[in-house]
């Protein structure tokens, strides 16, 4: 059956019309703890202008962002409360793992310093470089783009809520340096 | 101080600049000063840890070194000729004569215990802390003396020499989150 | 852990009944790093505050007992990565006060603008970051405009627009090229009317007045003895500023002045911050007119400072000496002793007590953070506001959480 179109009208699909508007209005959580939370500051500033790809809209607030930025180094103290804020931030969720430090631990192989976030929770992206210039992290989000492009939502974990177990983490249980549980 | 003019350096009575030797002849009468020379201009007095805080507080209250720079540690566990463990150095600073000087105390195990600055200088209060969170030198006294660098739980104290820089695996005892769980 | 509270005030249980606890931090927009605060609340009333840092604590100490004393320059940078150029500054002067090396004079102005430069910058980030806190974005975008211009002239300066990693023992990684000092003098020519333009934004402003003025009040006398330095010091009355009270560096040549207030509260803490940009600037402007002529590295042989690039490259014994430089066995020696050397960074004394024990490495490197001795006073700062104050207070304070925990 042939189709007469007119020339303003695309068909496409539901899902990739889905990732299109997902991936276009990226909502960053930006976990900034050390120095490449300046150079994320300075990628959402007047001169790199993340808005250009609209990810500029940072919420502090997990409950209301679907890309965490962790940027910068995550030590033993942190670790749970990055954990946390994660578990908290709402399907379709990406992460982007920003610069050497949050991807490997960087130059910083001490006692504290927890050796690549990837270890404790899943990371979509990684950007090399300590820190990385902002360029590089307007490329690390271009390529998520494509990425949540490609991806659909078929397969979406968003979707298949019955089927998860809702497993809830025990922060607690972590051993002897395990979170801050001082009742104050 | 309101009325006359600020003289950077006068004692007040006397009304001459204190020179740092003055200080450091009338240090050498005090009791408990075991040794004292100089580096690159910097001079150091080694004070026996029971004579201290009194000697902190004469250097405070009697020659006017009004501010506590920073109280630091050392371990000399693998220092070659090294005859005690762990050496604690108080910087002072005389904020109105410009003057430096630093004092140490050497501390031996088990007697891992000084007294508390932190009734001379209320800025001692973190320093202190900081210094038993990675040596584990304790400070009588002290009203709040817990971790601060450190989770409370843990177990070492990270800056000794026998401690290894890479830790012993506190790093990697942590729960997986996985896609599934979030 | 019992907190205690104001004296007298709340002295009986029942009356403390009312009183909540609200957790800040430690990731929180207002905190800009990692800090946490337990805040003690009566109504809006801040009771007591018990800061938790640790959020971020590194190992930097225990990494600089095994990199030697030019690696670990890299290490500083990530210190207060707000003024990189400050801390690998202060680093190689406490190492050089270790080994007794006097640095050309062409390395200590160029050291001296770099300092400047980053202390500009830092300021910057510090002002603009206050404003942001208490609503004023305009502010803070002026600001980091320019430090990225600043990022520019490092950039052309040393190859990284961020963690520059510039100093080296005896000198510095390379020499100032032309187009750097045409960058520095465009620079310093466009930067008095944006420095004007903000003041004009704020310094006014009604709503930051209100917001700032007579919050966190430090004394003269609580200042010098809670060891606080810096800005913050200026801001209350302390005429120490180490630029002016033990010239290292080329700082004695230099005319300014030091920029103090005797209120001690928020906003005499941002007058001395957006005052020292002026100060800075012509330092920098002085410097760079009378930047002395000759080599930036100490001489060869010395055998103390790494051979120029040109040489390493191009003859065999330039190769030669910096591979022995480098080398565990053969390279510097410092002296069994234990040296403290500080230097004004933009948040204050920034120092470093080094033990050196026969090798290139230290045995023990210690940083005097001044983010670690400001941020202790912050309880004291905090207590009888109101919680819209607490963000206020923080952005005076200019809390580096690297620089904070190490």
């Amino acid at each position: 059956m042939a189709l007469e179109l007119p020339d303003n009208v695309v068909v496409t699909k539901l899902d990739a019309l889905a990732s299109w508007c997902r991936k276009n209005s990226l909502w960053p959580m930006p976990f900034a703890t050390a120095c490449c939370g300046i150079e994320l500051m300075g990628t959402g500033a007047s001169r790199h202008d993340l808005a250009r790809f609209g990810a500029e809209a940072m919420r502090f607030s997990p409950r209301q962002s679907d890309l965490m930025v962790v940027a910068g180094r995550v030590v033993m103290k942190m670790l749970p409360v990055l954990q946390r804020i994660w578990l908290q931030m709402n399907e379709p969720k990406w992460c982007i793992s920003m610069g050497a430090c949050a991807s490997t631990g960087g130059v910083f192989d001490t006692y504290a310093v927890v050796q690549g976030i990837d270890r404790f929770m899943p990371v979509d992206m990684y950007v090399p470089g300590c820190p990385p210039r902002p360029e590089q992290l307007l490329q690390a989000i271009i390529d998520l783009q494509d990425k949540i492009q490609q991806g659909g939502t078929l397969a979406g974990r968003e979707f298949a809520r019955a089927q998860r177990s809702r497993v809830l983490v025990d922060l607690s249980a972590s051993g002897p340096c395990g979170p801050d549980e001082r009742a104050n | 101080m309101e009325n006359e003019p600020f003289v950077p350096g006068l004692a007040g009575k006397g009304g001459h600049l204190i020179a740092l030797e003055e200080v450091l002849d009338a240090l050498k009468l005090q009791a408990g000063v075991l040794d004292m020379d100089a580096f690159r201009g910097q001079w150091r007095v080694v004070v026996d840890s029971s004579q201290l805080h009194a000697t902190l507080k004469r250097l405070k209250e009697a020659w006017q070194f009004d501010m506590l720079v920073d109280i630091t540690c050392v371990d000399y566990l693998q220092y070659q000729h090294a005859t005690d463990r762990f050496g604690m150095v108080y910087l002072l600073a005389c904020t109105e004569r410009n003057q430096r000087l630093a004092i140490r105390v050497l501390l031996n195990e088990p007697n891992l215990v000084l007294p508390t600055v932190t009734d001379l200088w209320a800025g001692a209060d973190w320093m202190e802390r900081e210094v038993w969170d990675m040596f584990g030198i304790r400070f009588e006294g002290h009203s709040d003396l817990r971790r601060i660098l450190m989770p409370e739980a843990f177990a070492a104290h990270p800056l000794r020499k026998d401690y290894p820089r890479q830790g012993r695996g506190e790093r990697h005892n942590f729960p997986v989150v996985t896609r599934d769980q979030s | 852990m019992p907190l205690t509270l104001l004296s007298g005030q709340f002295s009986q249980a029942n009356e403390r009944e009312y009183l909540w606890s609200l957790n800040f931090g430690p990731q929180h927009p207002a905190t800009h790093t990692t800090l946490r605060l337990l805040l003690t609340l009566d109504g809006e009333r801040v009771v007591d505050a018990v800061p938790d840092i640790g959020y971020l604590h590194s190992g930097f100490e225990k990494i600089g007992e095994h990199l030697d004393f030019n690696q670990y320059v890299t290490v500083t940078d990530r210190m207060n990565y707000v003024s990189p150029m400050a801390n690998n500054v202060a680093w190689h002067h406490a190492v050089e006060q270790l080994l007794g090396i006097d640095v050309p004079p062409r390395c200590k102005y160029l050291r001296v603008i770099v300092s400047e430069l980053a202390m500009i910058g830092d300021h910057l980030v510090a002002a603009g970051a206050m404003g942001l806190d208490v609503g004023a974005f305009t502010f803070f975008l002026y600001g980091f405009y320019q430090r990225e211009k600043i990022y520019d002239i490092f950039e052309s300066l040393c190859g990284a627009r961020f963690t520059n990693s510039y100093t080296r023992v005896g000198g510095l990684s390379q020499d100032i090229t032309p187009l750097t000092i045409e960058k520095i003098r465009d620079f310093i020519k466009g930067f008095p009317a944006v420095l004007r333009d903000m003041e004009n934004l704020l310094t006014r402003n009604r709503v930051f007045i209100d917001r700032t003025q007579g919050v966190g009040v430090l004394t003269r006398d609580e200042a010098i003895n809670r060891s606080v330095t810096g800005p913050i010091a200026r801001a209350s009355g302390v005429t120490r500023d180490l630029r002016k009270d033990e010239p290292y560096l080329a700082y004695g040549d230099l005319d300014f002045k030091i920029c103090c207030s005797e209120a001690g509260d928020c906003y005499a803490r941002y007058l001395v911050r957006m005052h020292e940009m002026r100060e800075s600037l012509k330092i920098v402007t002085q410097a760079i007119e009378n930047l002395p002529a000759g080599p930036v590295n100490v001489d060869g042989a010395q055998r103390t400072g790494l051979p120029d690039k040109h040489q390493v490259y191009q003859t065999i014994e330039g190769t030669i000496e910096h591979f022995e430089l480098l080398m565990s066995n053969r390279g510097l020696a410092a002296p069994c002793d234990e040296v403290y050397a500080a230097v004004e960074a933009p948040n204050g004394e920034l120092g470093f007590y080094i033990v050196g024990d026969g090798t290139d490495v230290a045995y023990r490197a210690r940083c005097r953070p001044p983010s670690f001795v400001h941020f202790a006073i912050f309880p004291h700062l905090i207590r009888g506001h109101q919680i819209s104050d607490v963000v206020a207070v923080l952005g005076s304070l200019n809390i580096i959480a690297a620089e904070l925990d190490r």
